[in-house]
């Protein structure tokens, strides 16, 4: 080879390497544009709505149904993902005794709250909780070891142990949807294997009295972002700054 | 000396018992037979590739769909939803006689059924 050739070579050479690495940057650059695009998933759920029907547990039903969650005669064993609980015990720390008289007889739903700021996921030895970029804190069963750390960390009561082999407990098996085994944690994943098809959450959807909204709260024109905006909300221990997702009108 | 020599024969003889039952009755070279699908579409790789590496294949898919949100698997042979019950043994549906009987020959029990769920095999003639 001469000189010339040799030279010709490197600059064919060096203009290949420039431009791969260049159309690598460029496609690094659209990944991360995409990613930005992302939601703030959360939901607002009216007291008075969801009074008007007393005794109703559709949303519960139906979580349970999709998600598998089983059923236990004794309460100690028992898994959940959504629930109502009495005003006076979810929220304990509302003082104001008129209130209190007034809420006396009313039952809160109650999820996971699926925290800006999860508490349950600091302390996650194995990362098998984590926050998702819209917000939704997941988890992945295969990798939870049932160590109950996130069960003690969360302020809210959301996550539940399963003590038993649930499967048969559970009355009609959904097959799209896996059950978890003896030793893991469970909980509410804002039905994010229906939010992928484009469909809202179960309990959203079924809810007769549509006492719960669901939405993206970076998106100003969702309902959610709209019913927060106009309307007075409160959250569930909002001073433990875990930033819920869940809010509470009347 | 003599009671060594015996000693030893008996050992050699318990050692390769196994084999000598394989030989006996004729499964030396075993191979399991599987009940592949009846042609439903393509596997989402090569078989060979399948053979070998479907464990991999099956974490990939687990990572992506639970870790990143990933619903869809894009291969040369097509494009599939992710979902082990759901797509795997909605072509494999005779798991027993096929992840089983491959598994039950290599020893090796995946703990995935204690969660996932296996569909019902439909009646065949
Ligand atoms: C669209 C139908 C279809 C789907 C979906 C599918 N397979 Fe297959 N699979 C096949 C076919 C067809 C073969 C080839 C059988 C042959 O060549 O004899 C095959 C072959 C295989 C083999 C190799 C079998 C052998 O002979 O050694 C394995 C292992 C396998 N599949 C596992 C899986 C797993 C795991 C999944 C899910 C990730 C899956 N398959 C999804 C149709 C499918
Ligand atoms: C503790 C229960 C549990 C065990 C054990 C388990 N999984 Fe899963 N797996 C789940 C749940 C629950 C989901 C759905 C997660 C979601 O939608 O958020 C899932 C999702 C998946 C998915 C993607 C979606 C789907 O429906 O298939 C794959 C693939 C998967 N698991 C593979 C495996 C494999 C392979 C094994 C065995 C080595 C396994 N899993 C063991 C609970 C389990
Ligand atoms: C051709 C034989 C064969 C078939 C058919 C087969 N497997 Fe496997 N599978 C293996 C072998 C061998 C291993 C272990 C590989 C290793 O440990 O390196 C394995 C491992 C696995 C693992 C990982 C287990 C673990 O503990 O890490 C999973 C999950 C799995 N198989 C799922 C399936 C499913 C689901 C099917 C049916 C759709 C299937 N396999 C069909 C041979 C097979």
């Amino acid at each position: 080879m001469n000189r010339r050739d040799f030279l010709k070579f490197a600059g064919v050479l060096a203009f290949g390497i420039a431009a791969h690495q260049s159309v690598n940057l460029i496609s690094q650059s659209r990944a991360r544009d995409e990613k930005k695009s992302t939601k703030a998933w959360a939901m607002a759920i009216s007291f008075s709505a969801c009074a008007r029907r007393e005794g109703c547990r559709d949303c519960i039903d139906i979580c349970h149904l999709i998600h598998n969650v089983p059923e236990f005669d004794n309460p100690k064993d028992g898994l959940r993902w959504i629930w109502a609980s009495p005003y006076e015990s979810v929220f304990a720390d509302q003082t104001n005794p008129f209130n209190r008289g007034m809420l006396k007889n009313l039952s809160v739903l109650c999820l996971c709250n699926h925290c800006d700021n999860p508490p349950c996921v600091k302390v996650c030895p194995t990362k098998a909780t984590w926050k998702r970029e819209d917000g939704i804190v997941m988890m992945d069963y295969h990798r939870c070891i049932g160590c109950r750390y996130c069960m003690a960390a969360c302020p809210y009561g959301a996550r539940s142990f399963n003590w038993r082999d649930p499967r048969p407990f559970i009355k009609n098996i959904n097959k799209d949807y896996p059950n978890r085994m003896k030793g893991v944690v469970e909980k509410c994943n804002f039905c994010e294997e229906r939010l992928s098809q484009g469909l809202i959450p179960a309990c959203v959807d079924i809810c007769p009295e549509k006492a719960l909204i669901f939405g993206d709260l970076n998106d100003p024109d969702s309902e959610v972002s709209k019913v927060l905006r106009a309307r007075f909300s409160i959250q569930r221990r909002p001073y433990l700054a875990t930033g819920p997702r869940v809010f509470y009108i009347f | 000396m003599v009671k060594i020599i015996i000693g030893l024969i008996c050992l050699l003889i318990i050692l390769f018992s196994p084999v000598g039952y394989n030989v006996i009755t004729g499964r030396t070279g075993y191979i399991p037979l599987l009940k592949t699908p009846q042609y439903q579409g393509d596997c989402v790789e090569g078989t060979i590739y399948m053979r070998k590496r479907h464990m991999e294949v099956l974490e990939r898919w687990r990572n992506a769909y639970v870790r990143d949100g990933i619903k869809r698997y894009v291969s040369i042979n097509g494009i599939y939803n992710i979902s082990l019950t759901g797509t795997c043994l909605k072509c494999h549906s005779n798991k027993a006689e096929f992840c089983d009987r491959c598994h039950d020959y290599g020893g090796i029990k995946p703990g995935c059924w204690d969660c996932h769920h296996i569909p019902e095999i439909k009646a065949e003639k």
